[in-house]
């Protein structure tokens, strides 16, 4: 075998690993969905599984892992603050559904 | 890089030395920034539609079924695996296998899109539309059609463009490097689904 084979052969098969588990973890979430838990609880443990998962697509599928770190790096930071940035909004969200906490 | 190593040696790489940044290409580049902005507009959908469900009192979960959006999932994942496949085989210059792999994947996006309108006139069937459905807050119906939607709208431009690349990847206008920034966006969808699941789905199935 040559070098070039061995090597997309290698790839081939990190690659099925990589979505044997994404497969793995898309079947836990729906798991999750069926257990008689808490809806705050079932959310935060479907939005885990669902980041490890999108993690591993970012750095396997999409090759982010292997492409140039200050790519990652930046790509990263700055969606990861976006992201964060966005949840601003929560506290208003809390106080249109209990009404303000000090007006009791 | 100071002015005045801007004086002596021109422009600093990234702007027109031929350099592009993060020694990426780039058209690379131009799709990680879409996908950059797309995750915020998908973001944004998304905590809105929490911030939306958490005010609502008579929110309802009236999904029973699971097993069409289980399948969807797994042929979104596949089509993943089959598009990574289609890059490798372009870039090892095995073109028929290349086109062959691409055009599986947008036969798994188009198999994916005709289950996800299939749900959406089943549901349409029990009364559901934008504004109203018969279980609770209208407004269940408007963030589902909304979210789903614009995953839609994208699996669809998708398959297009997996058809119109992997033609003209066929032909010799492009090269492997298409496929794969093709490649990430398909990816891109495919993470997206992986939020929009639990959040849409999942979390809204009567128990």
């Amino acid at each position: 075998m040559t070098p070039v084979a061995e090597q997309k052969r290698n790839e081939t098969g990190k690659d099925l690993v990589v979505y044997f588990c994404i497969l793995a973890l898309a079947g836990l979430q729906f798991v999750i969905a069926y257990k008689s838990i808490d809806i705050t609880q079932m959310f935060v443990r479907m939005l885990i599984v669902a980041l490890v998962e999108a993690g591993l697509s970012l750095l396997f599928f999409m090759h982010l892992w292997s492409e140039k770190r200050s790519l990652m790096w930046s790509a990263g930071i700055f969606t990861t603050f976006v992201l964060l940035a966005m949840q601003y909004g929560w506290t208003d969200s809390f106080r249109v559904a209990n009404g303000v906490p000090w007006a009791k | 890089m100071s002015q005045a190593d801007l004086m002596m040696h021109g422009h600093p790489p990234g702007l027109t030395t031929g350099i592009p940044p993060f020694s990426v290409p780039a058209k690379k580049i131009a799709m990680w920034l879409f996908i950059i902005a797309d995750t915020a507009t998908f973001a944004a959908c998304l905590v809105a539609y929490g911030f939306i469900r958490n005010a609502s009192p008579n929110w309802p979960r009236p999904l029973h079924s699971i097993s069409n959006v289980a399948l969807m999932t797994f042929i979104l994942i596949t089509s993943s695996l089959t598009m990574m496949l289609a890059v490798q085989a372009a870039k090892t210059g095995n073109k028929a296998s290349g086109l062959r792999l691409t055009l599986a994947t947008a036969g798994l996006g188009l198999a994916f899109a005709l289950l996800h309108v299939r749900e959406w006139f089943a549901l349409i069937g029990e009364g559901m539309t934008m504004f109203h459905n018969p279980w609770g807050t209208g407004l269940f119906g408007a963030t589902f059609f909304s979210i789903t939607g614009l995953h839609l709208t994208h699996v669809t431009a998708g398959v297009v463009a997996l058809i119109a690349v992997g033609l003209r990847y066929n032909s010799g206008r492009y090269q492997a490097d298409d496929l794969e920034v093709l490649g990430l966006y398909w990816h891109f969808v495919d993470l997206v689904w992986m939020f929009v699941v639990p959040m849409v789905y999942l979390l809204n199935l009567a128990h």
